[in-house]
């Protein structure tokens, strides 16, 4: 069984649940960014939580099925989806195509059987900071689709709320190096909102606003960090971790955002478009 | 040991210094709390990376305060020689720094055994330390952007290897033909936390 890709559009990577226990070698997690969105995918499809799905950013894409096929979208809405949090049947030959997220950035296409490229280290996430994983998708591609594990559920549609657009708040929690930017710092994070600028990606969310100053001086030994992490670098604009995130960092972490199982706020922000803004409160 | 907050899925440890993080990754390593998905060490640092599903931040930094650091230095015991021919580009300039003949940089770098400290700055990278080395080599001024896979070099206190072509700031002193990573292989990455590893001189 296959699904060519007709249309990739501007990103659209392969992604399962990452690379967990390789850390401590330099691999970083990677994995889908938002994890929750990824999860139900494989869930309406009746696939194992760690079955790999097409994690398409700013819709755009469009596929045939080569056979039949019983897919499904989730995450950010796209215009024109016909499977949103709803799984449909594709005959052999039918197309899906998305247009533009109607809000949120990243739309999980979950096909029964999961997507069944070669995994590269125990995994089938492609990282864009460190290479490792599958290519990117292209225009042209035909993707193997694995054999279905589990029993289809009974469900016709997940009822879950679309990524907000406009302003949306997140929790956040102090960080290990909060100290190094004292209660200014803290509440210059808190106090304002941050624009989500146009450098974002699967690495980081890069935010725009009022700089974050230090309190104190020097350097800080490269340390572990994960997904959640609020990086302040030199120009005082936090960076905030995603999926491919380097592990370790060299610069002091303010603050994570919560990352909380079943209620993620860090899922959350992987769905915010360039020029929405966040505000992070304790 | 200081155990540090970073957020709903980590905690990190700082410790007084390297050989400290050595001690507590070795004991960690060998038997991780409940619900640890992964263990990082770095300078000065251990992060644990938990399932938040599983366990929370204070049973994991209970777990971590309970623990007993392996005496350091000791490593995990297996050994990997690496073959290097000690023609690196900055291996001239660097002697000339450390006012020392080229041939006594390659004699101190392969007189004793280095030991892989942690990783981080790409997949199969480590940063290697020589016990009673003492190493102080400068960084680059301008680091390259191309620095070949296989490449022996030095900074600070520590050695490493590229595992493939990236951008670097470290002094070139040699090049080995050993890839340190490699994707087909199990393990993928030679150079673990813990790794010891001989230089030999290839000529």
């Amino acid at each position: 069984m296959t699904l060519t890709v007709l249309a990739a559009g501007p990103l659209t990577t392969v992604q399962d649940t990452g690379r967990i226990g390789q850390a401590a070698l330099g691999i970083g997690r990677s994995g889908a960014c938002d994890r929750g969105s990824a999860a139900l995918a494989n869930r309406l499809v009746g696939n194992a939580a760690d079955a790999a799905v097409l994690e398409v950013t700013y819709g755009g894409l469009a596929v045939r099925a080569e056979a039949d096929l019983t897919v499904v979208t989730t995450g950010a809405r796209c215009a024109g989806a016909t499977a949103h949090n709803a799984p449909v049947r594709l005959r052999a030959g039918e197309l899906l195509r998305l247009g533009a997220p109607v809000s949120g950035l990243r739309t999980y296409l979950g096909v029964r059987g999961g997507i069944d490229v070669p995994a590269v280290l125990g995994s089938r996430a492609t990282d864009v900071l460190s290479g490792l994983g599958p290519p990117v998708v292209h225009d042209g591609d035909v993707l193997p689709v694995g054999a279905a594990s589990l029993p289809l559920p009974d469900v016709d549609l997940a009822p879950v709320p679309d990524p907000p657009g406009g302003g949306v708040t997140v929790r956040v929690l102090p960080g290990p190096r909060a100290d190094w930017f004292g209660d200014a710092g803290w509440a210059r994070l808190v106090g304002q909102q941050w624009q989500v600028t146009s450098e974002s990606n699967r690495v980081g969310l890069r935010l725009d606003g009022e700089p974050i100053d230090r309190v104190r001086t020097g350097e800080l030994p490269s340390e572990g960090m994960v997904r959640g992490a609020l990086q302040v670098p030199p120009s005082g604009l936090p960076v905030l971790f995603l999926a491919d995130s380097p592990v370790t960092g060299g610069y002091p972490v303010i603050g994570y955002v919560r990352d909380d199982p079943r209620r993620s706020d860090v899922d959350r922000c992987a769905q915010l478009q360039p020029g929405q803004t966040v505000r992070f409160s304790v | 040991m200081r155990v540090l907050p970073s957020g709903s899925a980590a905690v990190l440890v700082e410790l007084d210094d390297l050989a400290a993080v050595l001690g507590l990754y070795a004991a960690l390593a060998d038997a991780s709390p409940d619900g640890v998905l992964d263990v990082v060490p770095a300078a000065r640092t251990v992060l644990l990376a938990f399932d938040p599903a599983v366990t929370t931040a204070d049973a994991v930094g209970e777990a971590v305060r309970r623990t007993t650091p392996r005496p350091s230095a000791s490593g995990t015991g297996e050994v990997v020689e690496l073959p290097v021919r000690y023609d690196g580009e900055d291996l001239a300039e660097l002697a000339g720094l450390l006012d020392v003949p080229p041939d006594e940089v390659v004699r101190r770098h392969t007189q004793t055994e280095w030991t892989v400290a942690f990783g981080g700055f790409a997949p199969g990278f480590g940063y290697l330390v020589q016990p009673g080395g003492n190493w102080d080599v400068p960084r680059r001024s301008t680091p390259r952007t191309r620095v070949p896979a296989g490449s022996v070099a030095l900074a600070g206190e520590f050695s490493g290897v590229y595992p493939r072509e990236s951008p670097g700031g470290w002094q070139l002193i040699g090049r080995t033909d050993v890839a340190v990573l490699d994707l087909d292989r199990e393990p993928a990455a030679l150079l673990r936390p813990g790794v010891r590893v001989r230089f030999v001189d290839a000529g």
